[in-house]
């Protein structure tokens, strides 16, 4: 049998048994090209197709309003980029002529049923229904980031035959998100991104169907946002002049990420992991003292300084702008990770604990803190999210305020404890991506159930979404893209689909193909194993 | 704050008057802040002693001039244009509009190759070069065009560019030469392609690191990417796709010729008789049938060694690899050979009865590797082969190298092989697909070759090491920040001295090797947090 027609063969018999493939049965199966044409990732609540494929015209495919929908210009700007997608889908083996077909798909319909909205947010609707027939192919959704998902899954249905033609099986899918945050964290700090990368991954989210993207946009090694009321913070810890965000870059982030409905919530992590900010802005920070140095200071410096006026003027200072920069109603106040030494070495603040009387109560130094700042960004009107120890160190936070589950230290009694105190939680603890192993580590982020934990119902309810984190020591502009991906895709099926949908070896063809979409989307997504993909990278 | 401050002045200051020379008196803890150690060399030089006294270089009109005495080679007029290249780029940012007078400014870089050019190069190959930054000429002197190569890429990293972009270089004097004759790459393109963009990114990294073989695992179990012309169906059934997942003659002659000039072998590995089952495809009747009870399963195992048709094919592919491969040397694999397919067939044990073999599936081994090791002999291959081969005791040719890769006691086996008289490469703890979090160069780098038990005679028969990436993980999506900047701190290893073995002390170096790397197009990951002064994407 000639190549092609072994690889037409191959790919009926992956869509006929995908499901039932797996590596563990018949021992080591490479992933070969075609595994799971057309199939959707992360997996929709319902999706019902049948065997029968329709022909697709890709080159003058177009996106139309049905009479009764509303209009936007979100989705208008949407509608040129997936038509971009589906001709990026096209290979060089072009079919000359077409077969004959009745009915050839060329548009689909788009119901917006209600008003446009400008910004995505935690409360945003995503849920849309994709009908693909004959006749006519419609998508309705009751919000615009329901049809921008819609979008996606539509132009993940279409596959290519072996002989270059696109197609597209008769489907019908109802869908919505389980949980409600989905993101990804990316580390600015410990290596700064270039704006093309953060771009790239807005794609890939986009692709997965992630909806915040977590920007740890500063911390200990460099500064890079650059502040108009405090020009110094990134002037001097930034890396280097050009390793910056500026209004214009910082703009520009927002406004690529909201036109794939990504919000973007960005961190500024205090009172640790805030050298950098030091540098930029002098007693900010606490100087520590060693006995080394004669009882005096010794030249380096620890967490902000919780005793000063000045450190929650400049806080207000900053928020205030923030506030301004990134329009989604959520900013992360970190609060991780807090080093009591210096605070213990300094006089000054073993002075101001003893006349509060809380002498020896470091945790109870980092509330004081903490308290202002949060009570800063709610005299502010900013919602927040903070990482656990926040609420470990008994800090009241506000109702609406999200606590970050990270250890890794049984983090489900971590969420039982939060979600029993009334907070809403979003998990990350499983899914550091930093992380890594010899092997599918995927499969271990793709079976980690969020909800296993001890707590009523309404409890469970408060656990609304979680991350990947891609923290930044060992990854930058040459790696970052293919650690994250697909790996970052385990997660996103995680938090979208529904809880039963939790099957390594099911996934497995539909993952591949999924990493296979992505690059030929020209995201550097990694291989998951052995094997190839029809349009590999470079090729 | 301060400690970062006083940090990069001490760090400016020192390496602007002894580059190569300063230690990282605070350990690897520190980030990696841009320059860390600018006009350093990796691998570093057997001898190299510079001072402070720097030299301006025209950057933007280099040239390379012979010596009158000097011999002539084109191959060198190639290396010439390339390295103009280089260095021209480095200056790409120069903000310098007037030159500061100096005594001497270096616009020539004269060569003196005493010996005639030679085209290919070899095990044997002499790499040994010195070459003086002086007062008034810059040297670079080599009985051999590979030493001329070698000292052409030292120079290259020899110059630095200030704050201000000029280019300089130290008043420098280097006498060097490998520690090991053979340091090797192994790429695997069989469990996923690579695409010739990323071979050839590969070579160019390559030659940064002085690295001079590249062991080209071509084929294996999973596909034959190989195009044979004697065998066309080979690929053609083999490879993963017959038309974009295949490596024509045309492609393997540009391979050769880009690694040929910049002075790296290209060892192809044609593993047999394991690790063969995509040879099968287009080869019917190679591959051992398995059986359960009397009749064939339908799969197939290692190559069946008891028809003379397996060794007429053997000795006619082999005849074109000869023609198509000028190194001197193929590997001929012969690694993990599972018996079981040999021990289910009747005819196999039959065979095996007659010759007084029963049971003995090692002995059967041995007999087709001796075959295929005469067949190789009797066409005028030398041979490597995997550890296995020696531990089943064949007879092997005094040239034969025998490469160790089991993790298990590698030093071991290096006693025992150069024991029985051969030669012997280390690839055993250089498996840089396995894969963890955090700066695993550091073992790499601390790995001593030479520590097994041996007669002086024996630890001379350990003619070098390589690393190995193979492809389980890796496609042209990742590979080369996965083996870059980790394979250099093997290439260092089996470069320079013994003594050269301090991380605390390669640190810095080897940030800015890797930064120069980055700067050069290669998209090496980062060793830790920092940044390079052109990061990727921001060069």
């Amino acid at each position: 049998m000639d190549k092609l027609g072994w690889l037409i063969v191959s790919v009926m018999l992956c869509r006929t048994f995908a499901n039932t493939q797996s590596d563990e049965e018949f021992g080591y199966v490479p992933s070969l090209g075609d595994t799971s044409p057309g199939s959707v990732w992360p997996q929709p609540q319902s999706h019902t197709s049948t065997a029968q494929t329709i022909p697709v015209t890709i080159e003058n495919f177009s996106f139309n309003y049905v009479a009764s929908s509303y209009q936007c210009s979100t989705l208008d700007q949407a509608f040129k980029r997936y038509q971009g997608v589906l001709r990026s889908m096209t290979s060089h083996l072009r079919l000359k002529f077409r077969p004959m077909a009745l009915q050839v798909i060329s548009a689909l319909d788009i119901n917006l049923m209600s008003l446009c909205e400008h910004y995505p947010s935690l409360h945003m609707n995503e849920a849309y229904n994709l009908v693909v027939k004959e006749d006519q192919s419609i998508l309705t959704s009751g919000s615009v980031w329901g049809i921008l998902r819609g979008l996606e899954t539509f132009s993940q249905l279409l596959w290519e035959t072996a002989t270059g033609e696109m197609v597209v099986n008769k489907t019908t899918i109802i869908d919505h998100p389980r949980y409600t945050y989905r993101g990804i964290l990316l580390d600015t700090s410990r290596h700064y991104l270039s704006l093309n990368v953060i771009l790239k991954n807005l794609d890939a989210m986009a692709y997965n169907k992630f909806n915040v993207f977590h920007w740890h946009i500063v911390d200990q090694e460099s500064f890079p946002y650059v502040s108009q009321v405090y020009p110094d913070l990134s002037r001097k810890g930034a890396y280097q002049a050009n390793y910056v965000y500026t209004p214009d870059d910082v703009a520009a982030v927002v406004e690529y990420a909201r036109l794939r409905g990504i919000r973007v919530v960005p961190e500024f992590d205090t009172p640790g992991h805030s050298l950098s900010w030091g540098l930029g802005q002098p007693d900010l920070l606490t100087p520590c003292y060693a006995s080394w140095s004669g009882g005096k200071p010794s030249g380096t410096f620890g967490p902000i300084n919780p005793i000063l006026k000045s450190t929650y003027r400049f806080i207000r200072n900053l928020f205030i702008e923030l506030k301004e920069v990134f329009p989604d109603s959520y900013i992360h106040l970190g609060g991780d990770e807090v080093s009591f030494d210096c605070w213990k070495s300094n006089p000054d603040i073993t002075n101001y604990m003893k006349q509060k009387n809380i002498t020896g109560d470091y945790a109870k130094l980092e509330e004081i803190y903490i308290r202002k700042i949060s009570e800063i960004c709610e005299e502010l009107g900013l919602s927040y999210i903070v990482w656990q120890e926040v609420v470990d160190n008994g800090v009241q936070v506000k109702c609406d305020a999200v606590v970050e589950v990270w250890k890794r230290n049984k983090p489900q009694v971590e969420l039982a404890k939060v979600t029993k105190l009334g907070y809403h939680v979003i998990i990350t603890a499983p899914w550091y991506l930093n992380r890594i192993q010899y092997r599918e580590d995927w499969y271990n982020f793709y079976q980690y159930e969020p909800t296993n934990f001890n707590g009523t119902k309404e409890q469970k309810n408060l656990l609304i979404g979680g991350e990947a984190c891609m923290w930044g020591e060992y990854v930058d502009g040459t790696n970052i893209i293919p650690r994250l991906w697909p790996r970052a895709s385990a997660v996103a099926e995680r938090l979208w689909s529904a809880k039963d949908v939790n099957n390594v070896t099911e996934a497995t063809p539909r993952l591949h193909q999924h990493r296979c979409r992505m690059v030929q989307r020209g995201i550097a997504a990694e291989p998951l194993h052995k094997g190839y993909c029809i349009h590999d990278w470079g090729i | 704050m301060d400690k970062f401050i006083v940090l990069l002045l001490v760090g400016y200051v020192t390496a602007n008057t002894q580059p190569g020379l300063r230690q990282n008196r605070l350990g690897t803890e520190v980030p990696s802040l841009g320059d860390t150690s600018p006009g350093s060399v990796w691998p570093q030089p057997q001898s190299q002693t510079s001072t402070s006294q720097t030299y301006p270089v025209l950057a933007e009109k280099f040239a390379f001039t012979y010596t009158s005495s000097s011999f002539r080679c084109s191959l060198l007029d190639e290396a010439f244009k390339r390295y103009q290249m280089l260095i021209m780029n480095a200056a790409a940012r120069s903000k310098l509009h007037f030159r500061p007078r100096a005594p001497y400014t270096i616009t020539t870089l004269d060569i003196n190759l005493m010996a005639k050019c030679e085209d290919y190069p070899s095990l044997d190959m002499n790499e040994a070069y010195s070459l003086d930054v002086g007062e008034s000429s810059t040297q670079l002197q080599a009985e051999s065009v590979w030493g001329i190569l070698r000292g052409l890429e030292t120079f290259s990293q020899l110059l630095w560019q200030t704050e201000t972009g000029e280019i300089l270089a130290n008043k420098t004097n280097i006498i060097d030469h490998p520690r090991y004759s053979h340091r090797g790459i192994l790429l695997d393109t069989s469990r996923h392609y690579l695409p010739l963009s990323v071979i050839f990114d590969n070579l160019e990294a390559m030659a940064y690191n002085k690295i001079n073989v590249f062991h080209w695992h071509i084929v294996d179990d999973q596909s034959f990417p190989y195009v044979s012309e004697i065998y066309p169906d080979l690929s053609r059934k083999g490879a993963y796709t017959s038309l974009s997942h295949i490596y024509t003659p045309d492609d393997v002659a540009a391979v050769i010729e880009f690694a040929r000039l910049r002075g790296i072998r290209v060892v192809p590995e044609f593993d047999t008789p394991g690790h063969s089952q995509s040879w099968g495809k287009g080869q019917p009747g190679l591959l051992t049938p398995c059986y359960s009870g009397d009749k064939p399963t339908g799969s197939y195992g290692p190559i069946n060694p008891i028809v003379d048709s397996t060794y007429t094919f053997i000795q006619t592919l082999f005849t074109e690899l000869r023609n198509v491969f000028p190194d001197k040397y193929i590997h001929l694999g012969g690694d993990e050979v599972s018996f079981a397919c040999w021990q289910s067939n009747p005819d196999i044990n039959n065979y095996m009865k007659n010759l007084n073999i029963t049971g003995k599936y090692n002995e059967l081994e041995q007999i087709y590797v001796q075959k295929v090791l005469n067949i190789s002999g009797q066409i005028g291959f030398s041979y490597i082969v995997w550890q296995e081969v020696v531990d089943n005791q064949v007879q092997l040719k005094d040239d034969t190298v025998v490469e160790v890769w089991i993790n298990n006691h590698p030093d071991e086996e290096l006693a025992k092989v150069t024991k029985l008289g051969y030669r012997a490469l280390l690839a055993a703890p250089w498996y840089l697909d396995y894969i963890s979090t955090g700066e695993d160069w550091m073992k790499y780098y601390l790995e001593e070759p030479s520590n097994f038990n041996g007669t002086d005679a024996q630890k001379k028969l350990l003619i070098g090491g390589e690393a190995c990436l193979w492809g389980e993980y890796v496609d042209g999506s990742n590979v080369t920040p996965r083996l870059w900047p980790r394979a250099s701190a093997v290439a260092e290893r089996l470069w320079s001295s013994k003594d050269v073995n301090d991380v605390t002390k390669a640190t810095p170096r080897l940030h800015q090797h890797r930064c120069r790397m980055v700067k050069r197009g290669i998209s090496a990951q980062p060793l830790h947090p920092g940044y390079c002064v052109h990061d990727w994407g921001n060069i």
